[in-house]
């Protein structure tokens, strides 16, 4: 039986394992200073990076969580500090539908509303799309962390003169602030990696684009175009693509475990 | 310290009855606590004797569904009157809980600071003088001197209830409730608790909720007997546990049930 057990537990890490192996002895060669820095080339020539993706994914990834973050937190403190208020119970509700949809058709509403109102394609509208894959995930981890904060805590402040409000900020929201911190970073690591969402949002581009009004290149989108292109010389870049891509990915994860550490432990 | 005036109670209750939805927890309890002495209210589990207590500073409301009525006065002003102030009003009256609850994310300096910063604009001279004050009155400035910006948490659970303790009274109280402060903690964190209150009725009206009943008699000037929501007897805590008028205090203070 533990001897099942273990073979579960080495076949649940195999692929993450296997992906990155694949793609770091597939992507790694690519890898160097102007895979970053540089723009694509034209097909044909070999070199170039995808320095436009780059800052694609920064500016929508970045504005989907100007919008999505204070969003999704806000709900998720309302929800947990009136947890029986008809809006709570409604938002709850929704916020789980919207959490299995899947996103592809978060992609296909974006584009509704955005892109054929606006007439053309935009980066914003992948914000937007991102945006709202990303508040029902941040609003639920949001609320569950603050329910486990123990209602003894609560108390003492509101017993100590704190008003309601400043209870909720000042001493529970601060008691579990990593939890909400690890949870919108885990949303950050899995919008950033959605490519559905912004097939037809954002649309992709093979220029540097710092205007959220334009199309704009995203890395999944780069990985989707490269991959299935005709040419060697793109392949080569989806490989090093994805392998940034899950790195960054990664890297977010990491950050939030360092995150739930508290201040108070020590350093390790 | 001479016995308070019993006609000019700190506080006062007057047919106070507590609500959880449609059950009443407290009936019509009529009582009140003399300024610097310990009161202490006994009784066994469920008798209302926590409910009473909450309901004096008015955190029983914070509870989903609850609600009180009759009067509690302090200083002879109602406290359920409808332009009180909660912020002050639990300014005027502490509260230390069963629990040690200080706040994890915040350092022992902090935690002591809390209710002082949310009441007065101090200097930081003035801050540290006040958070001092207050840990040496908790008999815990000792302890934690050397490490005020360390964690509150990383305290024994003695300490962290004489530093809730110290919270409590850093922004002055005129009254502390104390709900089974001792009820989690080992018989040395206990008994420095108690000793602890008999330094600080000289300066505070201490009303106490406690299981028990030995440390209702070590620590008490008056003891008030709760059964099923209503105040049996109250009296000198010398008299109910020695010649109670009721029977039913006298079964409950003699261990025949509860």
């Amino acid at each position: 039986m533990v001897g099942l057990l273990v073979l579960a537990a080495v076949l649940a890490v195999l692929p993450l394992l296997l992906i990155l192996g694949t793609l770091i002895v597939k992507g790694a060669g690519s890898i160097n200073l102007g895979f970053f820095t540089r723009m694509p080339v034209p097909a044909g020539e070999t070199g170039g990076g995808v320095a436009h993706a780059i800052v694609g994914t920064l500016m929508i990834v970045g504005t989907a969580c100007m919008i999505g973050l204070p969003t999704g937190i806000g709900a998720g403190v309302f929800a947990a500090e009136w947890p029986a208020s008809k809006i709570a119970i409604a938002t709850r509700f929704i916020a789980d539908v919207l959490n299995g949809t899947p996103s592809i058709v978060v992609g296909v509403f974006a584009w509704t509303w955005i892109v054929a109102k606006q007439g053309h394609f935009s980066g914003l509208a992948g914000s937007a799309a991102l945006a709202v894959l990303m508040i029902p995930m941040v609003m639920r981890t949001t609320e569950e962390m603050i329910k486990l904060v123990p209602n003894s805590l609560r108390e003492a402040a509101l017993a100590l003169g704190y008003p309601r409000w400043r209870t909720s900020l000042q001493v529970v929201v601060r008691t579990c602030l990593p939890g909400i911190v690890t949870g919108a970073l885990l949303a950050v690591a899995r919008i950033a990696g959605e490519t559905a969402p912004l097939l037809f949002t954002a649309l992709g581009s093979q220029y540097m684009s710092t205007n959220v009004q334009q199309p704009m290149a995203a890395l999944p989108l780069v990985v989707f175009t490269y991959a299935t292109g005709p040419y060697p010389e793109w392949h080569r870049l989806a490989w090093a693509t994805a392998l940034v891509l899950i790195v960054v990915v990664l890297i977010l994860s990491i950050a939030a475990r360092i995150a739930t550490r508290s201040r108070f432990d020590a350093p390790r | 310290m001479l016995p308070a005036e019993p006609s000019h109670p700190r506080i006062r209750t007057e047919g106070l009855t507590a609500f959880y939805g449609t059950l009443a927890a407290v009936k019509n309890a009529t009582l009140a606590f003399a300024p610097n002495q310990v009161h202490a209210l006994i009784g066994p589990s469920g008798c209302g004797k926590s409910t009473f207590l909450r309901s004096v500073n008015r955190m029983h409301e914070e509870t989903p569904g609850a609600r009180a009525q009759g009067l509690v006065a302090l200083d002879g002003a109602d406290v359920y009157a409808p332009k009180v102030s909660l912020r002050r009003l639990r300014r005027r009256i502490g509260m230390v809980f069963q629990k040690p609850t200080p706040f994890p994310t915040m350092s022992i300096y902090d935690n002591v600071a809390a209710g002082l910063r949310l009441n007065r604009h101090l200097s930081p001279a003035g801050l540290d003088d006040l958070v001092e004050q207050a840990l040496t009155v908790a008999g815990l400035w000792d302890e934690v001197k050397d490490r005020l910006h360390g964690s509150a948490i990383a305290l024994s659970g003695g300490q962290q209830q004489r530093l809730c303790i110290a919270r409590t009274i850093a922004p002055a109280p005129d009254v502390i409730l104390l709900d089974e402060p001792t009820a989690s903690l080992d018989p040395q964190g206990t008994q420095r608790i108690e000793e602890l209150l008999f330094g600080l009725k000289a300066r505070y009206t201490i009303i106490i909720v406690t299981h028990n009943m030995q440390q209702a008699a070590r620590v008490s000037d008056t003891t008030s007997f709760f059964y099923l929501g209503e105040v049996v007897e109250t009296g000198p805590t010398r008299q109910i546990f020695t010649s109670p008028r009721e029977q039913r205090t006298e079964a409950y203070v003699t261990g025949r049930f509860g």
